[in-house]
């Protein structure tokens, strides 16, 4: 049963902060997957995650991004209690989900909660692309709406850091249906004024990319990240031609005019914090 | 019948059995008015049996048939007065969603709808119903038009998806699907939503954030297409059938998870065996409806709404 598996897990699940966190052992070597040269995993945490060969934007996991771009010790985690059933009766989904939970000791493929960066107070949600490729069934797009809700509540500048294959199969279309619910709170956050900075990282695809990671006042990707609505693969079967290399990444997004910047991760930080600043005082009316 | 679909086999046989045998008695004045009469009453069993055990593949099967109603062919039947609208004013005008305004029952209304082709060579032209940005954003443009004069507004849902085309990934596929689950949210006019036909995912649920949805009972609605859910479970876009009957893609399942007010009846063997009897099937469902929804004012509607999809969910908590 996924419940005992959760029970067992529990105690993992709140993100640790700099001081508990595991520490990486010494010489563990880490290779890259774009020029497959290798990386101290050490130096690689230092680095941002970011390939010191070749800049390529490696996968975080959502406790390594919280900690990126949060100020120090300071999130308070929401909803760590939900944890999906099978609604379709899967084959095979509960056990995929009990080895996600013990491969990256997350309860699902976000983590939400407040904090502060720059001193601001935010909420902010992060997906992790380690759990179920970051798929969006019931438990991801309630925890997403109920920080939604917690932000217009609180007047909090949202941010969400998307990493995602799109809405998730198993759960049919009461993972569809989550792409309406997130989107709909996310009209209320509009209509209340309050800033949403929605990042798009590697991968964002599907029904993520069709709900709220498009729906920033300000959009920002990684560099080189995948993100588009259709999978490269149905679109080349569907006009027989071979894509671009370039096709739905970052820059062909820039470049057609769905994106506001790309941004390096290791600048990721102090570009939300001038975003957020600069949105504090409402045009001097 | 043109296109007859495998299930029914077996009643077609049949029912060629019986023409077969009353050409027999013109041609050689044999009385088989027994045998005749003992068939028909076998086809008319065959055929209930038949259609009250449809499973979820043989349901798609229904809803992808190619004499399926399209949104204007409905549009003829409940509404008068339409007035095609067109254009996105951005870029251009998407044929494979059509609206515009009419009346129904008198009152004005906002009409959208997917739009598939009856024959090959609309279809090509309509781009088999599945939309590009524009589509969508020629759909939010008339919605708010309806906004505007406060007229309430009936989707119709018929697509297998929003076009994956390099295009519609350059002009911004994501984001017009996006923007109007958004938009669609704070409507502050009464929005009904009827999947007749395919209810394909994102490209389906652009047009579907209505106070009430209904579908039609051969319809479906799906995360993704059977097909693509095969390819990626099985890598074998062959055991479709086995995928639609795995996913809850019904108007029952829907119906089941909260997330449609009601299940609009169809004609035994479908919607195109009789589309007036269709057509006033479905409005009777806008009609009850709007009664119901004219009574909130523009808050309570936006809120009903809010709700409606906020409870949409199945987690538990272990604390
Ligand atoms: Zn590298």
């Amino acid at each position: 049963m996924l419940k005992n598996f959760f029970h067992k897990k529990k105690r993992y699940a709140t993100i640790p902060s700099e001081r508990s966190k595991k520490d990486i052992p010494e010489g563990l070597i880490v290779k890259c997957n774009k020029c497959h040269k290798i990386t101290f995993a050490k130096e690689l945490e230092k680095n941002y995650h970011v390939c010191p060969h070749c800049d390529h934007h490696l996968t975080v996991s959502a406790p390594d991004r919280v900690r990126m771009v949060l100020d120090d010790g300071n999130f308070f985690e929401y909803d760590t209690d939900l944890i999906s059933t099978d609604p379709l009766n899967f084959e095979g989904y509960i056990n995929k989900l009990e080895k996600d939970m013990e491969k990256t000791n997350l309860n699902e493929a976000v983590v939400t909660g407040e904090g502060t960066i720059g001193g601001y107070p935010v909420v902010i949600g992060v997906m992790d692309s380690r759990f179920r490729m970051g798929s969006m069934g019931s438990v991801v797009g309630e925890k997403i709406t109920r920080a939604i809700e917690k932000a217009l509540v609180k007047q909090y500048p949202f941010i969400l850091f998307s990493a995602s294959g799109g809405a998730r199969m198993q759960e049919g279309i009461l993972s569809l249906m989550q792409m309406a619910k997130t989107s709909a709170a996310l009209a209320k956050l509009h209509e209340k004024g309050i800033l949403f900075i929605s990042v798009l990282t590697n991968p964002t695809t599907g029904g993520v990319s069709a709900s709220f990671a498009s729906l920033g006042d300000i959009n920002i990707a990684e560099p080189n990240a995948l993100i588009g609505f259709a999978g490269r693969r149905i679109i080349e079967q569907t006009i027989r031609q071979k894509l671009p290399d370039d096709f739905q990444t970052s820059e062909f997004l820039l470049k057609h005019g769905q994106l506001d910047m790309i941004v390096h991760r290791k600048d990721m930080r102090k570009t939300l914090i001038k975003l957020i600043d600069i949105h504090q005082v409402k045009g001097g009316m | 019948m043109a296109s007859e679909l495998s299930f029914e086999k077996p009643l077609i046989e049949l029912r060629k059995k019986i023409e077969e045998l009353k050409r027999f008695i013109d041609t050689e004045e044999i009385d088989f008015s027994d045998e005749i009469k003992e068939l028909e009453k076998k086809a008319e069993k065959l055929e209930k049996e038949i259609y009250s055990s449809l499973t979820p593949w043989n349901k798609t099967q229904i809803a992808r048939h190619p004499e399926r109603p399209t949104t204007l062919q409905y549009i003829e039947h409940i509404f008068s007065d339409f007035i095609e609208l067109h254009g996105d004013r951005q870029y251009g005008d998407d044929p494979a969603i059509v609206g515009g305004i009419a009346k129904f029952n008198g009152t004005p209304v906002t009409v959208i709808g997917h739009q598939k082709g009856r024959d090959t060579k609309e279809n090509i032209r309509r781009n088999f119903g599945m939309p590009h940005p524009e589509g969508y954003r020629k759909a939010l443009r008339l919605m708010y038009q309806a906004d505007k004069f406060k007229r309430p507004i009936i989707c119709f849902i018929d697509t297998a998806g929003a076009y994956p085309g390099v295009e519609a990934e350059e002009r911004g596929q994501s984001e017009a699907i996006a923007r109007n689950l958004r938009e669609m949210a704070s409507l502050k006019v009464p929005l009904i939503c009827i999947v007749t036909g395919e209810g394909g995912s994102g490209g389906a649920l652009a047009l579907g954030i209505g106070n009430h949805i209904h579908m039609l009972e051969n319809a479906i609605y799906s995360v993704i297409s059977p097909e693509g859910a095969a390819a990626l479970l099985w890598k074998d876009a062959s055991m479709a059938e086995k995928a639609a009957n795995t996913m809850k893609i019904t108007s029952e399942d829907a119906l089941e998870f909260g997330i449609i007010e009601s299940i609009i009846p169809e004609p035994l063997g479908g919607a195109h065996k009789d589309i007036k009897l269709q057509s006033l099937e479905i409005k009777m469902a806008i009609e009850k409806s709007l009664k119901e929804l004219q009574s909130l004012n523009e808050e309570q509607l936006v809120e009903q709404r809010y709700q409606k999809f906020r409870k949409i969910g199945k987690f538990i908590s272990v604390l």
